[in-house]
């Protein structure tokens, strides 16, 4: 803790203070929430509430290229399978299964999908990047469920959960509750790294890409370059939630690489408010939520996806900034 | 080495003919797909995604038509005339309050439609296949295989739908709008175009295209409420690779793709024959990006 000379504190600063000081009060009171949750909560939603984490980190991750840079992913499907399938790999060959193997197998499989992506789709824009990523998506799908010797084809791969250890200090299986704060930890760590990154000078520039590419690159900024370790980014955070949904559910199906996923990436995205980094995560929790109550209420066979499908073409048209958009400009500051 | 050897053994002239054949068939249908949502983007400048989930809506509207009277061509009138009403109710109440708006917000609104519409159909007509029978039984032999004239019909249809629908845009009073709508848009509103009537009209001939197609090929098939997604990323794939907005390009596109497609399946399971199409794309992509079949590129 630094102390500013008196006579720097301007009113200007003080406000910046005050506002710093709202968030962090903000940021720490809804960590204890989620730190205390697991403790007082059932299994089921202990389950639950870390599933919604997950999703969520995923949709932060596309956040970083649909409210930041612009463009939209339909294809982070591809990212989320292959950190899936990374960690799997990892968690077969190794014994005993280490945790942090996987989540490095895990990261390689994403980022290599993440720069092939990232190579191609990065020389088209708006709707010609939207529709290729989600035609690079399917292209890994198809490999992973043709693949069978590899990949176990349509049945996945099964494995054991890894021990969460950290080396000389600490090794134990996961509970329900470790795994929850495990979660917790990565993708609140997650979401430090990523407002850092996008409050950044590398982030002004991906935002001034979104606001205006052709003037960002005829100040002089290589746009392509940028996008590309955008998308990169993002599809390592990408790969990052698929690690944690492998872990935490001990197998890696094809189905998690298809194009559904990346779809409802995008939901939690619109629903929650782009550009705000933990919107998308309150997206996901509402999705997730909604979808749970619905098939209580009407029984598992209920199209949950119909009225949901309403509510989120009503929120284009009518709340475009999504249930988080009021505070985006608060939230980035 | 054996996949090798069984790669460079001699194709047989007959397999080679009647992959020429298959690949011509699919690819009319899939440039009826194609031209339809080429269509849609060219002029209202929206990438619909709900296209396929049209396509699929036209085939069980053509199966319900054909349940209760019995009539092929009957259905293949019908499905096209009632998704046309519906496609043009959805873009009234989901398009137009989005004109205007950032381009992007129609592609996220279309997934919207395409979700619903889906699982409507899977609430509505249930998991499992549905079959439309071949209106036409006959067949021709086609060297060691005897081969329907149905798949014939369809690449005629399919060629004489896109034919006619040239002419419209070519003479009809319709057509005309709509090409003066996709060349100036303004202007075309200053010279008493409605536009917006335009906008609702072009939806509703890309939904009646893509529900016609469906008809047409649900005898091959079935159907079945996820055939939507297959086709509306290989009309995505045909579009791109033709050059978005350019119909002449995205017919050719088709048949060129589909071609490929079917000839790979000489050596490959047609589920990972895709990947020929995945890898003209990526090509397309990285040497002609505006389209490959672009007269001179933008």
């Amino acid at each position: 803790m630094t102390t500013a000379p008196l006579d720097k504190v301007t009113p200007l600063d003080k406000a910046r203070l005050s506002h710093t000081a709202v968030f962090w009060i903000g940021f720490g009171a809804v960590m204890a929430v989620l730190i205390v949750a697991p403790l007082i909560l059932p299994e089921f939603w202990r389950r639950f509430l870390t599933e919604i984490l997950i999703w969520g980190l995923l949709a932060m991750s596309s956040d970083l290229l649909i409210g930041f840079t612009g463009m939209i992913s339909f294809g982070h499907s591809a990212f989320f399978g292959l950190g899936m399938y990374g960690a799997a790999g990892a968690l077969l060959m190794v014994s005993p299964p280490n945790l942090w193997l996987a989540i490095l197998c895990g990261l390689a499989g994403a980022a290599g999908a993440a720069l092939f992506v990232a190579f191609f789709s990065t020389r088209l824009r708006d709707i010609y990047f939207a529709i290729t990523t989600l035609i690079f998506s399917q292209i890994f799908y198809v490999m992973i469920f043709t693949w069978t010797a590899v990949t176990g084809g349509e049945n996945g791969l099964i494995f054991t959960r890894p021990h969460l250890s950290i080396p000389f200090i600490y090794d134990a299986r996961f509970t329900t509750t470790t795994m929850h704060w495990f979660v917790l930890a990565v993708v609140t760590a997650s979401y430090l790294i990523l407002r850092r990154v996008t409050q950044s000078p590398f982030g002004m520039v991906l935002q001034s890409i979104r606001e205006n590419e052709a003037r960002t690159r005829a100040i002089g900024y290589p746009v392509e370059r940028y996008k590309m370790v955008s998308v990169m980014l993002s599809g390592l955070f990408a790969g990052l939630a698929g690690v944690l949904y492998a872990v935490q559910n001990e197998f890696a199906a094809p189905d998690f690489v298809y194009f559904l996923t990346s779809g409802d990436t995008v939901i939690y995205n619109v629903m929650g408010g782009i550009g705000t980094l933990v919107g998308p995560i309150v997206g996901a929790g509402f999705f997730q939520l909604a979808r749970e109550l619905l098939s209580r209420l009407f029984g598992d066979q209920f199209p949950y996806l119909i009225p949901l499908g309403v509510i989120f073409i009503a929120m284009i048209i009518f709340l475009p900034q999504g249930l988080l958009g009021f505070a985006r400009r608060w939230l980035n500051r | 080495m054996g996949a090798a050897s069984h790669f460079f053994q001699a194709i047989p002239l007959d397999l080679i003919i009647i992959q020429t054949v298959n690949g011509i068939v699919t690819g009319m249908i899939l440039a009826l797909v194609a031209s339809g949502l080429t269509l849609i983007f060219g002029i209202m400048d929206v990438v619909n995604f709900a296209h396929g989930e049209l396509f699929m809506l036209g085939a069980y509207v053509g199966v319900i038509i054909i349940a209760t009277t019995g009539s092929f061509w009957l259905a293949l009138i019908a499905a096209a005339l009632i998704v046309a009403i519906i496609g043009a109710a959805l873009q009234i109440v989901t398009l137009r309050p989005l004109i205007g708006r950032d381009p992007l917000n129609t592609i996220l609104v279309t997934f919207g439609i395409s979700l619903v519409l889906q699982n409507f159909a899977l609430w509505e007509f249930g998991p499992v296949a549905r079959k439309i029978p071949e209106p036409i039984e006959s067949h021709f032999t086609l060297f060691y295989l005897t081969y329907p004239w149905y798949r014939i019909l369809i690449a005629a249809l399919s060629a004489a739908i896109i034919g006619g629908f040239w002419l419209f845009l070519k003479y009809g009073k319709f057509g005309v709008w709509i090409r003066a709508t996709a060349q100036d848009r303004v202007m075309a509103q200053a010279m008493g175009i409605p536009v917006p009537l335009v906008y609702t009209g072009v939806f509703a001939i890309g939904a009646a295209m893509a529900a016609a197609s469906g008809v047409l090929f649900a005898p091959l098939v079935g159907v079945n409420h996820t055939m939507g997604l297959d086709w509306v990323l290989k009309a995505f794939i045909v579009v791109v690779v033709g050059g978005m907005g350019n119909l002449g390009g995205s017919i050719a596109a088709a048949i060129f793709i589909s071609l490929l497609e079917s000839y790979a399946t000489i050596w490959v399971d047609p589920s990972q024959a895709v990947i020929v199409s995945f890898v003209v794309l990526i090509l397309t992509l990285l040497f002609r990006p505006t389209g490959l079949f672009v007269a001179t590129p933008r």
